[in-house]
């Protein structure tokens, strides 16, 4: 081949031999180090393609609705819409804070899975893993962000099914469209939200379990946050 | 068309991404001549198990035997043309039964009953004829479990398709103690809006990571680093998702080994032999199957990658594969499959079931990314601001020998050159 350059580096190049299973055995492992930031490191902010990102202060967050009396139907009903409203309000953070220290958000594949975990999930994610979505959606470079994206989410049919032994059991149905680009999908399904008190007496997901009815269907695209 | 002008050494042109005439020739010359795979033999165990598979244009079905054995047939009834079978996958029982007029199959393809069959006394559409029969595809076989079926009666065998490639398999089923992975029945389908050919090229493309990746491999960084802090070490599968942000430097040092026929393995894996005690009682049973030079050799394979050119994708290590459905030029179906180690321990499964869930579930945190920039691309390449695609990086680097490419730069696009070269023999062919 023309324009043979003398070969950059110490490593010399392994000599192919009568077969290639030896070169397999030669380590290479890809991890972190401390040399100087190149590649994604390098990538500055300032050339993202992205809008700025909204504030996520107090001041921007929906108003809590008041709940009058002890009526738990309605508790629980205001903290699914106000669920809805922190997604579609990109309140990523807010939405993450809804979760006890212990909660699990889980979308499995099939409603004949009953664990979160062991099984292939669409989402299976404790809080850091949620806090790694967060980091990604909201990094200047989520290159797949910089289109217009928004979501819109209904939910309802709310109906607790149990309150025994401090948890609250409640199951609800959702739809959600969602704008990318040019184009409109529609994702719908069940909630079932397995809730608990914190010491302040507020509700907390311990448990988010969300069964798309087209999730076994081919996905046109992938899913970028919490349906 | 004059194939030749399209593709020259060190760039091509863009429209072999992009035109239809291509993408037919594509499905002609290479999808339904070569060996494809079809599936595993645990997506049916039982006699009439079956699974809808495409090969090429066709719709075929993958049917376990009464025998044993696994037969490939065209979904069509030979009567009028109907699809037999209009599921993805289940059960038909002793008969492929045709919903339009009835018309029955034996497990094999061979008919089994045509009903009013006197209405056929006379012509030549009688049972002993031969066209009675669901066709079956021309050359069916397996390897380690995995079975391909070839369109065309003549060609290499699916070994000699394989090549080197077939280590994709044997690394897998070597982890194994017992030799043998198992299906995990259920698969992610993901449509690609861009060429079947974007997904193949970024499969060994190791200078993109760090850039398409940036912002999940330093979010999931900041995280792991913090867990780290907190408790003195943090799941391996942080890792799966940070390794991606890893420099420039980092990902070049990485090897490719480029086989002829378009096959590819990017090396280097990603810490999988951390010395837990799960991973200690797996590397265990392994030394009790096959004594400890064996176990050593096979899990000091270095493998990130193997690519059967030009539709599959294996991560040996991590017991996934990605197979690739061609639909048109611009919209590629891929198929996402998880497996099971027979024999090891379970936490060996849920380990690996973590890189299935971040990077290859539809909710992927990476591929996200990716399949932004194929359909970015795929919308390039329709612009007529250029009409070469570049593969001039290492250009001149590599060492080949006996038709093998091997680069020491993971981020040389002596991958795409060799890819190419293979595709111009498949194109170029009768």
């Amino acid at each position: 081949m023309a324009n043979a350059k003398d070969n950059v580096g110490s490593r010399a190049i392994p000599s192919a031999g009568p077969d290639f299973e030896h070169l397999l055995a030669q380590e290479v492992v890809i991890e972190a180090g401390d040399a100087a930031p190149t590649g994604a490191q390098a990538i500055a902010p300032d050339h993202s393609p992205r809008a700025p990102l909204p504030a996520h202060d107090a001041a921007a967050l929906p108003k809590p609705a008041l709940v009058a009396g002890a009526d738990v139907q309605r508790e629980v009903e205001h903290l699914l819409y106000r669920q809805a409203e922190l997604l579609d309000g990109k309140h990523w953070q807010a939405f993450i804070d809804l979760f006890a220290d212990d909660g699990i958000y889980w979308m499995p594949v099939t409603r004949e899975q009953t664990e979160w975990e062991g099984s292939p999930s669409i989402f299976a994610e404790d809080k850091p893993m949620m806090e790694i979505r967060k980091g990604r959606v909201s990094h200047p470079n989520a290159w797949s962000q910089a289109p217009m994206w928004e979501t819109n989410h209904l939910v309802s049919h709310v109906a607790i099914e149990s309150t025994a032994g401090g948890a609250i059991e409640v199951r609800s149905r959702f739809h959600m469209m969602e704008l990318r680009r040019d184009s409109i999908r529609h994702f719908g399904g069940s909630y079932r939200h397995t809730l608990v008190r914190d010491a302040a007496g507020a509700l907390k997901i311990k448990l988010q379990r969300v069964d798309l009815f087209n999730g076994q269907a081919p996905f046109d695209y992938v899913l970028q946050i919490w349906v | 068309m004059d194939l030749s002008s399209l593709v020259e050494p060190d760039r091509v042109h863009r429209t072999v991404y992009t035109d239809q005439q291509i993408f037919d020739a594509e499905m002609e010359k290479i999808w339904e001549r070569i060996w494809i795979y079809c599936g595993h033999v645990s997506q049916v165990p039982n006699p009439g198990d079956y699974h809808a598979v495409t090969i090429g244009r066709q719709p075929m079905l993958m049917v376990r035997q009464n025998d044993g054995g696994v037969q490939v047939l065209y979904n069509r009834c030979p009567h009028r043309g109907v699809q037999v079978v209009g599921n993805l996958k289940g059960n038909t029982g002793s008969a492929l039964v045709c919903s339009y007029h009835a018309w029955s199959f034996h497990l094999d393809g061979s008919v089994r009953a045509i009903p009013l069959a006197k209405g056929y006394e006379g012509t030549r559409m009688t049972r002993d004829n031969p066209d009675c029969g669901m066709k079956r595809a021309a050359r069916v076989d397996s390897y380690r479990g995995f079975v391909f079926a070839s369109l065309a009666a003549d060609g290499p065998t699916l070994l000699e398709f394989l090549g080197e490639a077939k280590v994709a398999f044997d690394d897998m089923c070597d982890r194994s103690p017992v030799g043998e992975v198992e299906v995990v029945p259920i698969c992610h389908r993901v449509m690609q809006h861009s060429n079947w050919k974007f997904f193949m090229e970024n499969q060994l493309d190791a200078l993109h990571p760090s850039v398409t990746h940036q912002s999940t491999g330093s979010a999931a960084g900041r995280v792991e680093k913090r867990i780290k802090a907190e408790q003195g070490s943090a799941p391996l599968y942080y890792h799966y998702l940070s390794a991606f942000a890893s420099s420039f430097e980092q990902w070049d040092s990485v090897q490719t080994i480029n086989f002829p026929r378009g096959h590819g393995i990017l090396k280097a894996y990603m810490g999988l032999r951390p010395r837990d005690p799960d991973t200690l009682e797996h590397e265990a049973l392994l030394k009790q199957a096959y004594g400890e030079a064996k176990t050593e050799e096979y899990l000091s394979r270095s493998i990130h990658h193997v690519l059967v050119y030009p539709y599959l994708s294996v991560q040996s290590p991590l017991q996934q594969l990605r197979c690739l459905r061609p639909v048109a030029p611009d919209k590629t179906l891929s198929e996402i499959w998880h497996f099971r180690l027979k024999g090891a321990p379970e936490a060996i499964y849920r380990r690996s079931l973590w890189y299935y869930n971040l990077v290859n579930s539809p909710a992927t945190m990476i591929n996200a990314d990716d399949l932004e920039n194929w359909t970015k691309g795929q919308w390039g390449l329709q612009s007529k601001g250029g009409d070469w695609v570049s593969f001039h990086r290492y250009y001149g680097d590599d060492r080949e020998e006996n038709g093998v490419t091997y680069s020491n730069h993971g981020t040389s696009e002596a991958v795409m050159r060799n890819q190419f070269k293979a595709w111009s023999k498949y194109m170029q062919a009768a």
